[in-house]
């Protein structure tokens, strides 16, 4: 029977948990903050012989890359873990990774991208994997961190592509909070075994990896696959959701709404936060106001049917992205939302606002303001485009 | 969320500022409430201020953000006092507790502390290198606070410690940090 | 029972379905059905009675065109070797020399 703890954790510990757990044949990595204290306390559970992986400590994180793909590939289930700079070293990989379909499991500890050097927290590192082909998760909390990650090993083996649970950088990962754990016998029950399809390591069925294709249809081909394959993945996150959630009592969705039954403003948001969103939320919703907030959990696939879905109602809604997209009408997740709006044939003004770069505390005041921005845009009031909130 | 308390606290690194905001939001969740407990992450060299912060609440915590407004300051070195204004934000009906030999009322002076403002002073590095025979004031601290604002049970501390040192110190060394914690809330001194 | 042989040759015609995932190559070395040898505009000759069977032609040719058995070079394997050349070059005892692809000399 399914039994969990109640624990104080940092966000990080949760997903240290998670990764002993799913006990992972192999795990290569590099250390950068904040990811740091997940390998820390994995390579502890290591040593103790709380799990039996082969972990290999690499001297960059091209080089943990580079390794899971080769151990992936070998047919071993395959763990690592990043963050910023880190994430970025790899980004060479990241396309290879997804292009072989390896179902590699990565956890990232989003950070600002440099420069300015800065060790907190935003989605510029997130962001600029976005188009790998890697499947991406965007926890609210420790607690959605360690869930994501247990699922993420599910959802990359059954659809053959790596996976990025994300979580934000020191707010989630080093802030300790409430959260449950689950029972190790549940959890290895439910991530079961990874059977791969082939391996580079079977002498008696040899085959080849990472070939060449430059003239003709193949790649293109290939990529078609790949874009077919994360497309299909959606229902595939779900019911793996869903299939937790039963365990876990605590529910899955791609996009999770608060007050979206009759809301005529309404905040998108991903990562940590939407706490203050909902909070800010809750308060005017007290009072009356008809607002709502809407977060995604899956980012990459897009659940773009979804998301028009819960925002059709709304008279204008705001999209607060923690990175731009330099150059480009607005941030990376507001592009998106338009994407899908238009798709939906859903017209509705939205207002783009980039917030909490580099760590930049989320006020509550700002959300507040957010939200008098909208009933202004409800009431006719001029759009003035992309925003930086709170300064 | 009208019941969350939230807690800032003032050290410098390596005084336990992020031990003692831990101990707090644990003995909250042994008492089966909601707690989050967070550092002010930057480079941590020791000596530096630093700031660290407790939220504790009967509903599940939501926000995330640093606190602006605290309820409850503890300051764990009082050399802090001439360069951070510890007092930022604080609600009006808050309170201040300092690791001091002044008295409170002297406190209020140097702290320039508003009426309704409680201040509270306990010699805790005192108490800490009486018991503990170091001078941490992370834990004797903790039992100042709970006297002046009892957010969390007298007894769940105590409860708490042996839970959380239970495993890895010397009976002995559990006892002094229990003496530390009854001392602290036997001598702080309160104004207000 | 021998396993069929993966059939290949109408790749260019494949559907993206036809693919296997993350395009693995089913059979290893499979690069042997690709017939090279039409690239050639001269080809090596071998002449039997000089060659001391050193094996330096078959550690470099890179298109692994030199045929051994029983440590004896026993021919050249003319439907992969590229015409290069680089086994001239490296045979220390003029058994090997190359001529145009079209010449008569055998």
């Amino acid at each position: 029977m399914a039994t969990q703890t109640t624990v104080s954790e940092t966000g990080n510990a949760f997903v240290a948990t998670a990764y002993r757990q799913v006990a992972p044949e192999a795990l290569f990595a590099y250390p950068i903050t904040p990811q740091t204290t997940i390998v820390e306390e994995f390579a502890r559970y290591v040593a103790n012989g709380k799990v039996k992986t082969e972990f290999v400590t690499v001297e960059s994180e091209h080089s943990a890359m580079s390794a899971c793909i080769g151990s992936a590939a070998a047919g071993a289930r395959t763990m690592t873990a990043t963050s910023s700079q880190g994430l970025a070293l790899m980004w060479e990989e990241l396309p290879i990774a997804a292009g072989l379909r390896l179902p590699i499991v990565m956890a990232n500890a989003n950070r600002a991208i440099g420069a300015p050097i800065n060790i907190h927290c935003d989605h510029s590192d997130v962001m600029g994997a976005r188009d790998s082909g890697w499947i991406i998760m965007f926890a609210e909390n420790a607690q959605e961190a360690y869930d994501h990650t247990i699922m993420a090993i599910r959802i990359a083996e059954e659809n053959s592509l790596p996976v990025m649970p994300a979580l934000d950088g020191f707010i989630t990962t080093h802030s300790i909070s409430r959260g449950e754990t689950m029972d190790d016998k549940t959890v290895t029950k439910f991530v079961g075994v990874r059977k791969p399809q082939h391996s580079m390591l079977d002498s008696k069925n040899p085959i080849m990896v990472g070939g060449f294709s430059t003239l003709g249809n193949t790649y293109m081909n290939i990529k078609k696959a790949l874009r077919e394959a994360i497309d299909a993945s959606l229902p595939s996150i779900k019911n793996i959701g869903d299939e937790w959630g039963k365990l876990t009592g605590r529910s899955f969705d791609h996009v999770e709404g608060y007050g979206m039954e009759d809301a005529e403003e309404a905040i998108l948001v991903l990562g940590s936060a939407a706490g203050n969103v909902r909070a800010v939320t809750r308060k005017l919703r007290a009072e009356g106001r008809k607002v709502g907030m809407v977060k995604l959990r899956t980012y990459r696939p897009f659940p773009a049917a979804e998301l028009a879905d819960m925002l059709k109602g709304c008279k204008a809604i705001a999209v607060l992205d923690r990175s731009d997209s330099y150059g480009a009408p607005a941030g990376p997740l507001a592009l998106d939302t338009m994407a899908a709006l238009y798709k939906a044939g859903v017209d509705v003004a939205l207002r783009p606002y980039i917030f909490g770069l580099g760590g930049a505390d989320v006020k509550l005041v700002h959300i507040e303001r957010v939200y008098n921005d909208l009933a202004d845009l409800s009431d006719g009031g001029l759009n003035p485009g992309l925003t930086y909130l709170g300064i | 969320m009208s019941d969350l308390t939230e807690i800032r606290w003032h050290a410098r690194a390596g005084q336990g500022a992020v031990t003692a905001a831990k101990l707090v939001a644990e003995t909250a969740l042994y008492e089966d409430r909601f707690m989050q407990a967070m550092p002010e992450y930057g480079p941590e060299r020791t000596g530096a201020p630093l700031k660290a912060f407790t939220r504790i609440s009967d509903e599940p915590i939501e926000v995330c953000n640093n606190i602006e407004h605290p309820g409850i300051v503890v300051v764990l070195d009082e050399t802090l006092l001439s360069s951070t204004d510890v007092l930022e934000g604080i609600e009006p009906d808050g309170a201040v507790i300092v690791n001091s030999t002044e008295t409170p009322e002297a406190m209020r002076k140097i702290l320039k502390a508003p009426k309704g403002v409680t201040v509270a002073t306990v010699d805790a590095s005192g108490i800490a290198l009486d018991t503990i025979k170091r001078d941490i004031p992370n834990t004797p601290i903790v039992g100042a606070l709970v006297k002046v604002r009892p957010i969390v049970g007298r007894d769940s501390v105590d409860g708490q410690l042996l839970k959380t040192f239970g495993k890895k110190f010397a009976q002995e060394m559990i006892d002094a940090n229990l003496e530390s914690v009854t001392r602290a809330y036997e001598e702080v001194l309160i104004d207000g | 029972m021998a396993k069929a042989k993966w059939d290949v040759s109408n790749f260019d015609n494949w559907k993206t379905a036809d693919f296997p995932i993350g395009m693995v190559g089913l059979e290893a070395g499979n690069s042997r059905d690709y017939i090279t040898g039409g690239w050639r505009s001269e080809r090596p000759v071998w002449n039997k009675e000089k060659c001391q069977h050193c094996m330096m032609c078959w550690v470099i040719c890179p298109d692994a065109a030199i045929q051994v058995k029983n440590e004896k070079m026993v021919g050249i394997d003319f439907n992969h070797c590229k015409g290069c050349g680089i086994c001239i070059g490296e045979c220390r005892f003029g058994a090997l020399k190359m001529v145009p692809e079209h010449s008569e000399e055998v």
